[in-house]
């Protein structure tokens, strides 16, 4: 089954997946794979994680009926799915609530965890403070110059902020560095994975508990208009919010899965993070999938305006995804997604997270080659507060925050 | 399966590694055939990657420094051809899998047959996982030396049976200053192994010392030395070579001196 996209008892999505880590971490993932299978059902569990997600996160978000953007892009009806809205601003939440309540079954004391945009920092020292555990995080030092405010907001919840300074510095380092530091520590250390990458079960894990945002959507889009959407479109750097929003519609043939990646300074360049349009199949952070490197293996160092999608692999369902044309993958250059970021202010009063805006970018494409009839639902993954200064000094103005 | 197993017969092994193309090409050729000709067993070659996740800052310096000379697995090869000119001494590669996947699985392990390249020690390449390469290691017979930890437990039985060549045993967790603590589990995780298989162990991680590596023979049937030898590397450059033949003979002497203990 080479182009199969469900997951296999081996921890494979047809070709793609598996446990490719030293050995060292091998027990301690067995551990995590056996507890993680027995709360996957265990009702108990998921009622724990239900009431988190209700009283804690926010959740249900808004699936938000986008009419400005519609009329204005005169095609499809857009909707926005609203994670921006969720307790600290993203998606991140969802899969962090329930790792870390995985991790307090295991005994755990300590999370560590890897870092871009800081999202998944700040979500992890969220979850860390309201659980009574430690945590420490690791972060690129180039993600920690262009986005202070979270290394912040992390201090200020009461976790250690590590900057990463070996490699390009960023998003790839940081998972390098937290996996040498799980390696070293493992007893009462859990690394919280932060997006739909790493060894099975990670990305097993980062797909069930992101799945509330497309079951979610689901439900409130038949609510609104009875009917699926005709299209799902997210940004995809590891790709969790993507996994998350096409999750439950990717046994619905009709809906059209799009991920839209990080195409920097253009897909003709070098600085670039469009894994699944340039990359080619290689094992690396623990899993067998699709990553930009060249022709000996080694892997690239990419570039994203965005500190969240700036990595060069995606996670291994993504790449079965791709394989059996079951989700398409776009790239979007910076200049579209700050177009975007402009654009959905202006018309929608939101402002977005650079991240988010790779997918809203796409929908600007799309929309009005789209009948009327047709509904997209496009995943705001997150907020843009932090982006403000980042992209203002992409436009050229140097705001001092 | 290789002659790697017979290396253990005689003596304590002493396992050497260095980083391919650190400094340059002729620097690790002369660096190996001076460690052959002072007392090594085993020569470990390290093929760079980007990404080394279980290397400390000693190696993962040393591979960017190969980086700067543009070190591919191809020009590595090369290498080794002009080590073998000088030397039959028992090689193996230390590499992360996706090196020798993107080159091919078959095409690596002809190459390292054609070599007289005679194991793959590959960190990010857990039991679990070798399924894809252990056909082809086994059709040129290659042998894929397994890693075993402090950490591996109920694990070690299957590893230990499925082993050729050496077990690599991996002294700690990788936290500096705990080494001393780690000796009394070490003896107990040898003998673990030792239960299951006859393979030879090999202790490595952290050993810097004769001292240390003589009291590491005293466990296991060698020791594995990576950062030490890569440090005197970093440290002489073009001259390394002799000062490697000096190490080497200290280090030799440890081990035979733990034999003689036995």
């Amino acid at each position: 089954m080479k182009n199969s996209i469900k997951l296999d008892k081996n921890g494979y999505y047809g070709e793609f997946g598996g446990k490719y880590i030293p050995e060292t971490l091998m027990n301690e993932l067995e551990k995590i794979d056996q507890a993680y299978h027995h709360l996957k059902t265990d009702p108990k569990f998921q009622e724990e994680l239900t009431d988190l997600l209700r009283n804690y996160a926010n959740r249900p978000s808004l699936l938000y009926y986008a009419k400005n953007m519609t009329d204005d892009l005169g095609g499809a009806q857009i909707y926005l799915k609203r994670e921006d809205l969720n307790h600290t601003g993203a998606h991140k939440i969802n899969n962090v609530l329930g790792q870390a309540l995985v991790a307090k079954h295991l005994g755990k004391t300590r999370l560590i965890a890897e870092t871009g945009a800081g999202q998944h920092g700040v979500a992890t020292a969220t979850v860390a403070a309201l659980l009574g555990m430690s945590c420490e995080v690791f972060m690129g030092k180039e993600d920690t110059d262009r986005q202070r405010l979270n290394v912040y907001r992390m201090e200020l919840l009461g976790a250690k902020v590590h900057s990463v300074t070996s490699g390009s510095m960023v998003l790839k380092d940081a998972v390098n560095a937290t996996m040498q530091e799980w390696a070293s520590r493992v007893d009462d250390t859990f690394y919280l994975m932060g997006s739909a990458v790493g060894p099975y079960p990670f990305p097993e894990m980062v797909h069930d508990f992101q799945s509330v945002i497309s079951k979610e959507t689901k439900i409130q889009l038949a609510a609104q208009k009875h009917q699926l959407p005709d299209m799902v479109v997210a940004c995809v750097g590891g790709g969790s919010n993507a996994i998350g929003s096409f999750a439950d519609f990717i046994d619905d043939p009709t809906v059209q899965l799009v991920g839209a990646e990080a195409a920097g300074r253009g897909i003709d360049t070098k600085d670039t993070a469009a894994t699944i349009e340039l990359g080619s199949t290689g094992i690396f952070h623990g899993m067998k999938s699709i990553f930009l490197q060249d022709e000996n293996g080694q892997i690239n160092p990419v570039y994203s305006i965005s500190a969240g999608l700036d990595y060069p692999g995606v996670g291994p369902e993504h790449s079965a995804l791709a394989k059996a044309n079951r989700a398409q993958y776009v790239g979007i250059t910076d200049d579209e997604a700050v177009n975007a970021f402009e654009y959905i202010a202006k018309q929608e009063g939101i402002i977005a997270a650079i991240e988010s805006c790779h997918a809203v970018a796409y929908v600007q494409k799309i929309a009005p080659k789209m009948r009327k009839d047709q509904i997209i639902v496009c995943t705001l993954s997150g907020r843009g507060d932090k982006d403000v200064s980042s992209v203002l000094k992409y436009k050229g103005v140097d705001l001092d925050v | 399966m290789s002659n790697l197993k017979s290396v253990f017969k005689n003596r304590k092994a002493f396992i050497p590694f260095v980083v391919a193309d650190d400094p340059d090409f002729d620097t690790t050729v002369a660096n190996v055939v001076a460690l052959a000709n002072n007392g090594a067993d085993i020569v470990e070659i390290g093929i760079p990657f980007s990404d080394p996740v279980a290397d400390g800052p000693v190696i993962q310096a040393a591979d960017l420094r190969a980086f700067e000379n543009d070190v591919t697995p191809t020009k590595i090869f090369a290498m080794v051809a002009e080590i073998r000119k000088q030397t039959a001494i028992p090689i193996v590669f230390l590499t992360y899998l996706n090196i020798v996947f993107k080159y091919g699985y078959d095409a690596f392990c002809q190459k390292c047959q054609a070599l007289q390249i005679d194991g793959l020690v590959i960190p990010d390449m857990p039991y679990e996982s070798r399924t894809d390469l252990a056909p082809f290691a086994d059709k040129y017979n290659i042998d894929l030396i397994p890693l075993i930890t402090p950490t591996s437990g109920h694990r070690i039985e299957k590893i230990a049976q499925a082993a050729t060549g050496f077990i690599y045993v991996v002294s700690s967790l990788g936290i500096t200053g705990q080494r001393d603590s780690f000796d009394e589990k070490l003896t107990d995780l040898v003998t673990e192994i030792n239960k299951y298989t006859t393979i030879p162990t090999a202790i490595g991680f952290g050993i810097h010392t004769p001292e240390q590596a003589q009291h590491m023979a005293t466990i296991a049937d060698g020791a594995i030395i990576g950062s030490a030898i890569v440090d005197i590397v970093a440290q002489y450059k073009q001259d390394a070579p002799t000062h490697l033949a000096a190490y080497a003979q200290t280090m030799r002497q440890a081990l035979d001196n733990a034999t003689e203990k036995v």
